[in-house]
């Protein structure tokens, strides 16, 4: 074993990467942690972690398309959401239909993590709630589900057609917030994995499924069949050391450690494998100098790419009328798709990482800088502009002496708007696998922990501001002195 | 030096032009005269090349200089259209600039017409807004001037200025027009100034040309009532009235 370590430490920069994935819950993350500590470990490859994908779509979108190789995944999800066929129950049989896609399956990682309804146990007891089917007796409850299990077939849909179920209020709420809502009374039922950590410390009753709605969930790895095929050794020790090791009970203990005592995803990953710690045990300030590099390079450089395609578009915008409907109309509606959908739409094209990541907050950033270049443009005094025409001026010197420079407060006005915007759009990147502050954040919700959010929210706020300040002195070297001293002038 | 020959233009429904022909003898003074909307401004526009008339031509004789037209008729208008971001030295210097001339030329040209314009240096590295109304049309017509061109147009150059300041101005700009020999066409609806530049005065009405001549031509012999309302309902100089009378 220490050889092999050693092996892999001196020969770490020969070897080649396989890409962990994780989805955005604890859970997801301590087995993405594991299987990259085995394959750091067995030394064929080079473990590198995107975690934290936001979702099935994305964590699948990624593994498809090769930005990925390897994922937890589980057995109900495989057949409702990925392949969509419901009628698929044997792991045989998925299996056969993966491998078409270039998609080979572990096997069976020895846990169900199935979907359950919990109340809190003095609810149950004073309603006589044993059985989900005694929930339908009870319409005036309220419910909290997480945005996945509202939306997915095999989520409240089906449960609620199955059951015959009525709520008097049914309200999406994140994952690690239902737990602190149904504790406190603010909500009665809702959603939970079987192998929850929270589970372990209040006392509530998992509903009993008994008319058989909610599919296996049986634990798995995806990877792509390349790993199988050029990593040979590295899957069957994923296989030999993951399969049929762990049970719930085990699980539900790795997801309490960093759930209810903090522990880190890798430590807990580590415990499981028979370590003490893991192997990323990093400072809090070295991790923070990174993540504000990463977060500084995915601003500045989709803020750039705004400026530089905005810029122009503006322009065209503000010499051709007809065009420039179709360009602000065009540049609204890319304002308007939701992030997260945007971000899957970049993964085929770009993968994951930083690139997909930046060329949606590029898109995003084109707005404010497009509109205001057209605005400050178009609106120019019109003798200003006919005076020029006459005096011979056209083109880029029409532009960089008389126009843009007349333009400029505008112009820097949706630039700074765009700056501040980024800086808070490019916390998604995090879901994403684009790193910045958006880590601690996502990670912080999967683990309902508010010191780890705010100690990615805050530090995004400071850097908007400073953004700000920044382009404030800016402006005293773009605009004109004349035109700054001139709006302030009394005659 | 210019001519229009049956010129017409209309903006949607509104008739600007109706058949205008009019000619500009070259080192003379043409004024333009008539009230607002009765189509000056668009005449000097379409000289320009900023319009394009609907029926008739234009032709502008630059006595076979070289360039593109720019480069030979001045334009100054009412409001200045100074660039606010640009000291008055460096407004006046942009047409030069434009044209590629090295700055040791722009600088002892905006010399020579500082000189001329009675400016003092010191002003002209001021902005625009830190100058007085007529400060600014000063400047604003050393612009026009920095190529030399041969013909001048003025649109109302000194309809915002003070009684004071523009009768000053008025003398001073009768003295450079004739010095430098430059064809001017000047647009106002002034008849004392119409009056202290004009030999010969084109006077419109809602797009056509009433009548062409001098002002006595117009005040002796009025073509239509029209004339003698437009003369009459602005109290003449006692100068006028004498030249008038005669």
């Amino acid at each position: 074993m220490l050889g092999l370590l050693l092996t892999a430490a001196t020969t770490g920069a020969e070897l080649s990467a396989l890409r962990v994935g994780s989805k955005s819950f604890t859970e997801s993350y301590i087995l993405a942690e594991i299987v990259a500590q085995i394959i750091d470990e067995t030394g064929e490859a080079r473990a590198e972690r995107r975690l934290g994908l936001g979702g099935t779509g994305l964590a699948w979108a990624a593994l498809a398309s090769g930005a990925i190789d390897v994922y937890p995944e589980y057995t109900g999800t495989i057949a409702q959401a990925i392949l969509k066929d419901p009628s698929l129950t044997s792991l045989d049989a998925m299996s056969a239909r993966l491998r078409a896609r270039g998609v080979v399956v572990s096997a069976a990682l020895g846990f169900d993590n199935t979907y359950a309804l919990a109340v809190r146990r003095d609810e149950a007891a004073r309603r006589g709630l044993r059985t989900i089917g005694d929930l339908a007796r009870h319409p005036d409850l309220r419910a909290a589900f997480d945005a996945g299990f509202l939306e997915r077939a095999d989520g409240w849909p089906g449960l609620q057609r199955h059951y015959g179920l009525r709520f008097a209020d049914v309200r999406t709420m994140e994952h690690a917030l239902t737990y602190p809502a149904l504790a406190a009374g603010r909500v009665d039922v809702i959603d939970v994995f079987s192998t929850d950590g929270q589970l372990a410390r209040l006392d509530l009753v998992l509903l009993v499924d008994d008319r058989h709605f909610f599919p296996d969930y049986t634990a798995v790895l995806l990877a792509r069949r390349e790993l199988a095929e050029q990593y040979p050794r590295t899957w069957a020790a994923l296989q030999q050391r993951l399969g049929a090791r762990l049970d719930n009970a085990a699980m539900s203990r790795l997801n309490a450690l960093t759930d209810l005592e903090h522990r880190s995803f890798a430590d807990a990953a580590a415990t499981f494998l028979g370590r003490t710690s893991g192997p990323t045990s990093g400072h809090r300030g070295g991790e923070l100098a990174k993540l504000t590099l990463e977060h500084l390079q995915l601003v500045a450089v989709s803020l750039t790419a705004a400026i530089v395609l905005g810029m122009p578009l503006g322009i065209v915008a503000a010499r051709r009328r007809r065009l420039a409907q179709a360009e602000l109309m065009g540049v609204g509606v890319i304002q308007t798709i939701p992030a997260l959908a945007l971000l899957s739409f970049m993964i085929p094209l770009f993968g994951i990482g930083q690139v997909p990541a930046l060329v949606a907050l590029s898109l995003y950033a084109l707005l404010p800088i497009v509109r205001t270049t057209h605005a400050g443009i178009g609106s120019l005094d019109p003798r200003l502009t006919e005076m020029a025409t006459v005096m011979g001026l056209r083109g880029w010197r029409r532009l960089a002496w008389i126009e843009l420079p007349l333009a400029s407060v505008t112009i820097m006005a949706g630039i700074k708007t765009a700056a501040v915007v980024t800086v808070g759009t490019a916390t998604l990147a995090a879901f994403i696998g684009g790193g910045g502050y958006g880590t601690l954040i996502v990670t912080g919700l999967a683990l309902n922990d508010v010191s780890t959010i705010l100690a990615g929210a805050i530090p995004a706020a400071v850097m908007a501001l400073v953004i700000h300040a920044a382009f404030e002195a800016l402006d005293r070297l773009v605009v004109p002195r004349a035109l700054r001293a001139a709006a302030s002038a009394v005659d | 030096m210019i001519a229009l020959r049956h010129v017409s233009k209309r903006f949607g429904d509104h008739i600007a032009l109706d058949d205008i022909s009019l000619t500009v003898e070259p080192g003379r003074t043409h004024v333009l005269l008539g009230t607002s909307g009765s189509g000056k401004s668009t005449i000097l526009r379409i000289v320009l090349g900023l319009v394009r008339p609907d029926a008739g031509d234009v032709s502008v004789d630059t006595d076979g200089a070289a360039g593109p037209p720019t480069q030979h008729i001045g334009y100054v208008v009412q409001e200045g259209a100074l660039y606010p971001h640009l000291t008055a030295a460096r407004n006046v210097v942009l047409p030069a600039r434009a044209a590629g001339w090295t700055a040791e030329r722009q600088t002892a040209r905006l010399d020579e017409l500082a000189t001329l314009m009675e400016l003092p240096p010191d002003l002209l590295r001021r902005f625009p807004h830190e100058l007085s109304g007529g400060q600014q049309q000063r400047v604003s017509l050393m612009r026009a001037l920095m190529l030399d061109p041969p013909i001048l147009l003025l649109d109302e150059p000194l309809g915002a200025l003070d009684p004071i300041t523009r009768a000053s101005l008025q003398e001073h700009l009768v003295r450079i027009f004739t010095e430098l020999r430059k064809t001017v066409v000047l647009v106002t609806h002034d008849v004392r100034e119409a009056f202290v530049f004009g030999a010969v005065i084109t006077l419109l009405s809602r797009g056509r040309i009433v009548q062409q001549g001098t002002l006595a031509d117009l005040a002796q012999r009025p073509a239509d009532p029209f004339v003698s309302e437009f003369l009459s309902a602005q109290a003449p100089p006692l100068a006028m009235t004498r030249d008038l009378q005669r």
